[in-house]
């Protein structure tokens, strides 16, 4: 017998709390490839946000870090400040780092910080039980946005890669989506240039992936990806935004 | 060691740097920045990590992160600032994470003013942000002091995994005064719990949630043995002739200082006043109230604030005496004041 698809060592034994269809679980698993694939492991500190990946420090299978709402990108700089040698990566929501942590991010990306930043933009606060989020799509229903989200009122939505990608100290920026399977390799792909720019120190790196959350959105599961491709793309275009050569 | 004129912010700097630190998170304001300042000269030269934050948050989260990779790191503020920083205070106590957090008070509420004040004394004691927890808190009283407790500061935090504080006036920070150098620390404590790459080990974790309520908890009465600990080890205050003295009063910080001055000065006048210093405002030092209040009759505190300190002093005099009060906000009182005061209660009360 030959062992053809494994858990990556990356990734601990435990299971994902996460809800059904919910693409977070994609993420971690990409994560957890590329760190196999650069063996960096053992070299590696993750920050996970608050949101629904707050316990992603039971799952990556690394030196992990829980942070304050939207502080991780000040908890990477320090650490990659400290210990350049190590390779540092938070993993963040729409409204941890696009709503309260919008200064950290910012400032970060401003400094040029060599960290690895994977955003996960799924329109909706998930945790906390379906909530505005500052990436929210116009007209989108949610709990606190109940007659759909209105410009008038609530504004528009954050793009986030556009945003930093005009920040010189950014090095690399990418949107990608997860909802199906070329946009899951090409995200891999995108991690994986992200953490190696990092390691040749270059600059602040942010892949920011679209993601689902069939719970919030009441949608099932294969209605969600579906309204990736239809609502989210159109409003989020896919690509690099930005590639620094060394 | 040479002795050398510095400015108190600096001394502290320079102190921190003796001590080990090697990283520095902070975000200028009035009058702590001569510290953000003199880190952002030397910290460069010596390896280690000098960082403008571009907020308070910021600031306080990187020293989260900073300590977390077990090296001696720090930041440094004045009361709005630190009330910025509470959320992370808050977080750095439960992840237990030694730092040193300095707060070179000013006086409050809102943006208040620049000139010095101790009216930050509640939000230092009693934590501060959200949840049980608390931080040592040392109040210096002289620039040697200010250097001092900086070594001291980080080897408390380091003993206990716990961020600590120093509080000093303003004007201790803006002042200079002759002091004599230390010896730079060589031996630095081994932390295993760090964040540093796991090759070699499992995986370390910092974290501070706690979804289990038993665990939770659990957590809280480790948290709670911890500042019982030291509670019942560090508690520090100067005593000065409160032996026979019918009034004591109780100051700390540089104010401290002047009211030592008009005790000297009530002294020749024949009036049995005495004095005690806190040095650690957490833990307050109530066994060195407690003692005093078999001879003294009555307790005067002086504080640069509306009345804070005062509370601590009731509860270790726990009703055995009165405690009267004497305080100013942003104007620091001058010996003269405090000897007028003293003299006012001692012919009151015919001591």
């Amino acid at each position: 017998m030959k062992v053809i698809a494994r858990r990556p060592e990356s990734l601990t034994e435990a299971k994902f709390h996460y809800c059904p269809g919910c693409t977070h679980g994609i993420i971690h698993r990409l994560i957890g490839e590329c760190l196999d694939e650069l063996n960096l492991r053992e070299n590696a500190i993750g920050i996970c946000p608050v949101g629904c990946a707050v316990l992603a420090y039971e799952y990556f299978n690394c030196d992990m870090l829980e942070a304050a709402h939207g502080r991780a990108p000040a908890i990477a700089t320090a650490i990659k400040r400290l210990q350049p040698n190590n390779t540092v990566f938070t993993y963040q929501g729409d409204g941890d780092l696009a709503s309260i942590g919008m200064g950290e991010i910012v400032h970060a990306s401003l400094r040029g910080e060599k960290i690895t930043v994977v955003f996960v933009n799924n329109a909706i606060y998930g945790m906390t039980g379906g909530q505005m989020a500052p990436t929210t799509l116009l007209g989108q229903v949610t709990t606190t946005s109940p007659y759909g989200r209105n410009k008038d009122f609530e504004g528009y939505p954050a793009k986030m890669a556009e945003l930093l990608s005009q920040n010189e100290g950014s090095a690399y920026i990418c949107r990608t989506a997860v909802n199906n399977p070329a946009n899951v390799i090409k995200t891999k792909k995108a991690i994986k240039k992200a953490l190696q720019i990092q390691q040749q120190g270059l600059g602040f790196t942010m892949v920011e992936i679209l993601s689902t959350c069939p719970t919030n959105w009441g949608l099932s599961p294969l209605d969600a990806l579906d309204w990736v491709e239809e609502k989210m793309i159109p409003y989020y275009p896919l690509g690099e935004f930005k590639v620094k050569e060394d | 060691m040479p002795k050398v004129l510095m400015k108190g912010n600096e001394a502290l700097a320079e102190g921190a740097i003796i001590a080990g630190c090697r990283g520095f998170f902070g975000y200028p304001i009035t009058p702590s920045s001569e510290i953000a300042e003199y880190m952002a000269r030397k910290l460069p030269k010596l390896n280690g990590v000098f960082v403008q934050a571009e907020s308070e948050l910021a600031a306080i989260n990187m020293v989260y992160g900073g300590a977390s990779t077990g090296q001696r790191v720090m930041t440094a503020s004045s009361g709005p600032g630190i009330s910025l920083k509470q959320e992370g205070i808050s977080f750095i106590a439960e992840a237990e994470l030694p730092c040193l957090i300095v707060n070179i008070s000013r006086g409050g509420p809102g943006l208040g003013g620049i000139q010095p004040a101790q009216s930050d004394y509640f939000q230092a004691t009693r934590g501060g942000g959200h949840g049980d927890y608390r931080t040592m808190v040392l109040a210096p009283s002289s620039v040697q002091e200010m250097m001092d407790f900086a070594v001291t500061g980080f080897e408390l935090a380091d003993k206990y995994r716990s961020p600590v504080m120093i509080m000093a006036e303003g004007t201790l920070g803006q002042m200079m005064e002759p002091i004599i150098m230390r010896e730079p620390v060589t031996k630095l404590p081994e932390k295993p719990w760090a964040v540093t790459g796991c090759r070699g080990r499992k995986p370390n974790i910092i974290n501070t949630l706690h979804l289990s309520a038993e665990y939770l908890e659990e957590r809280n009465h480790h948290l709670q043995n911890k500042y019982t600990s030291m509670a019942l080890n560090e508690k520090r205050a100067e005593s000065f002739q409160t032996e026979d003295a019918e009034l004591v009063v109780v100051a700390f910080g540089l104010m401290a200082r002047i009211v030592k001055k008009a005790v000297m000065e009530a002294r020749q006048q024949g009036v049995k006043v005495g004095m005690i210093r806190p040095i650690t405002l957490w833990p307050f030092p109530d066994e060195a109230i407690r003692q005093a209040v078999n001879s003294a009759k009555r307790f005067l505190a002086v504080e640069i604030s509306m009345g804070q300190m005062i509370e601590d002093i009731r509860l270790a005099v726990a009703g055995r005496a009165p405690v009267e009060f004497y305080g100013r906000i942003g104007i620091t009182p001058n010996p003269e004041e405090i000897y007028q005061e003293i003299m006012r209660i001692a012919q009151r009360e015919g001591y």
